[in-house]
């Protein structure tokens, strides 16, 4: 193929289904993302491994949502360029994901704030009229509770060790609280996966969320989430804030140079 | 290699005539005894009687492995966040959680000779201990991810394989494991390699400008010629050594010469000739005198590492004190209950 004259692109999804998957995907990428630039920076050996860990599962996930969408929607030549080369508006991913790796704390309030939501979000596709989705939730779930489990014990380390760590990590809920609205939003998109089958209403456990994360930061030493003026939304929309640009920088720079060839 | 002998002759003359605590340094029948379980074999174990040379000589030597893994993810770690396809970027992102690995259980090993992981991780970040020359040189590109997994990796094994049978127990053990992994990563460094140089003209003139940089200071991970040197010779007498550092060159140069071949790539080494009556490939002069200037002041990219390394270091201070604050709370709660 002549690759100056075949643009080597994707193109936005037409069906509200594979909308929904993508936003899944966008979510596992742009987080395992994040989490792989702790790779051999992280505060302790072992959470180096943990760290790395997580990535390793969420960027996995995020493989097989974009290959499943791809046998349902002729978006892109390969999972890659699906992946790896989209503008910054066309990535569906929340805004939480994107979130820099400020310390410690806001990685681990992160994950915790995250994964407790996928866990629900996942659930919610076990029964899923998309088989293979359903198989795809089914195998994230296990990842899933292993990431709720490390964040959260991290989440009581931090909040109920030192003065210095509780201080930093009610600087992490402030910083991220007001990114969790957003996970719950519902649009458009999710009502016609509902409609179609591909997942049942997981919006309806916002509250039920809502009030097991904040017993979690309660027991991690009185953490209280802070009143927000407002949730802020648009990932969903492709209205981001101004770090996603960066890592799509790093993450689409191979694909972006030298597009169209084998790696 | 991560495990070979980066003193400089001045520092093994100190290191000679330090006084080691322990009255059984002098005590002849152990030494003797000591001989003779290794002549016949057995492995020692981290409790078993040793001299006190023979323990020095293995923490000194298992402690900078476990340091040149712990340093060895930063250049990999580099394209991470760029690795060109998802696939790439798993392999890369599991194979760093690897080398992390190998870290941690060779300083497992390294502290039943009975110094703390936190002591060796010390003298990593004073500048005190050393670690492989090799991750010293930078991965600018692309490529270069697949050099490091081919070359450097490959050079790894070819070291390891025979620490395998090294005389103690625990370094032995870990160098099993650490072989198996180390060959898969090879071979994923190779299959890295293949596709540039199958792929356009770009793509495999980016793998011969990785191999051009990669090739000498792969040769050099060896350790300089040890033929002459009486720590080489005690340490082939104890079994932690089982050849010569020349011999382990030789065989690594021998194994991978084809493998570029293959490739149509070029080993940029004008001298590099098939002997036949030797049955091995001559090779040119190294030069020697980068590696010492690499292993005095860290050459392009030490500072860089051991940088990282204590930026990571610091930032764990709060969070392992949060950690240790927090057992104690719990552990007080529990006492009041």
């Amino acid at each position: 193929m002549n690759i100056a004259e075949n643009y080597i692109g994707a193109t936005t999804p037409s069906s509200p289904k594979t909308a929904y998957m993508l936003r899944l995907a966008d979510n596992a990428l742009i987080l395992g993302q994040r989490l792989s630039e702790m790779c051999g920076h992280a505060p302790e050996m072992e959470l180096d491994l943990a760290l790395t860990n997580i990535s390793l599962d969420l960027i996995g996930q995020a493989k097989l949502l974009f290959e499943h969408i791809l046998t349902l929607e002729d978006l892109a030549p390969n999972a890659d360029v699906l992946a790896l080369t989209r503008p910054q508006d066309q990535y569906t991913n929340l805004l939480l994901v994107a979130q820099p790796n400020v310390d410690f704390a806001h990685i681990v309030l992160r994950q915790y704030l995250f994964s407790t939501m996928q866990k629900i979000q996942y659930e919610a596709l076990l029964g899923s009229s998309d088989k293979t989705l359903a198989a795809i939730a089914e195998k994230s779930l296990k990842e899933i509770a292993y990431h709720i489990r490390f964040a959260k014990s991290w989440v009581l380390r931090l909040g109920d060790g030192t003065p210095e760590s509780s201080e930093r990590m009610a600087d992490a809920l402030d910083c991220l609280w007001r990114f969790t609205g957003e996970m719950f939003e519902r649009d458009n998109i999710i009502e016609q996966a509902e409609v179609s089958g591909l997942s049942t209403d997981f919006t309806s456990s916002y509250e039920d969320w809502q009030m097991e994360v904040k017993d979690g930061l309660a027991e991690a030493g009185g953490l209280v989430a802070p009143e927000v003026g407002q949730m802020i939304m648009g990932g969903h929309k492709g209205q981001h804030d101004e770090h996603l640009g960066h890592i799509l920088s790093d993450m689409q720079f191979m694909q972006l140079r030298h597009p169209g060839l084998q790696w | 290699m991560y495990s070979t002998d980066l003193r400089t002759d001045k520092e093994k003359k100190s290191a000679d005539q330090q006084v080691l605590p322990t009255s059984s340094q002098n005590d002849a029948k152990l030494w003797d005894a000591f001989q003779k379980r290794i002549d016949k074999g057995d492995v020692i174990e981290a409790k078993d009687a040793m001299p006190e040379k023979y323990r020095a000589t293995l923490l000194r030597q298992i402690s900078q492995h476990a340091h040149s893994e712990i340093v060895g993810q930063l250049p990999e770690g580099n394209w991470v966040t760029r690795a060109p396809t998802l696939k790439r970027k798993l392999i890369l992102l599991a194979k760093i959680q690897d080398e992390a690995g190998h870290g941690l259980y060779l300083y497992s090993a390294a502290e039943t000779l009975g110094r703390s992981r936190d002591d060796m991780v010390a003298d990593l970040l004073s500048g005190k201990a050393k670690y492989s020359t090799i991750f010293n040189y930078p991965a600018p590109c692309w490529a270069d991810i697949g050099t490091i997994g081919w070359l450097v990796d490959g050079a790894a094994i070819v070291n390891q394989i025979p620490l395998c049978r090294c005389s103690y127990g625990p370094y032995a053990r870990a160098m099993v494991r650490v072989c198996k992994e180390e060959s898969f990563h090879q071979r994923q460094g190779y299959e890295i390699v293949t596709t540039l140089a199958q792929g356009t003209p770009e793509q495999k003139a980016m793998a011969q400008d990785s191999l051009n940089r990669f090739w000498w200071p792969s040769l050099m991970m060896f350790g300089p010629s040890d033929s002459a040197s009486t720590h080489s010779s005690q340490n082939m007498k104890w079994k932690i050594k089982r050849h010569s550092n020349d011999v382990l060159r030789q065989r690594f140069i021998d194994a991978t010469v084809p493998q570029a071949e293959i490739l149509g790539l070029t080993i940029p080494d004008a001298d590099l000739k098939w002997n036949e009556k030797r049955g091995s490939y001559d090779f040119g002069d190294i030069d020697w005198t980068e590696f010492w200037a690499v292993i005095k002041d860290g050459g392009l990219c030490g500072k860089d590492r051991i940088r990282a390394r204590r930026a990571a270091a610091k930032d764990g201070v709060w969070v392992r004190a949060a950690a240790e604050a927090y057992v104690q709370k719990q552990s007080a709660k529990e006492q009041a209950a």
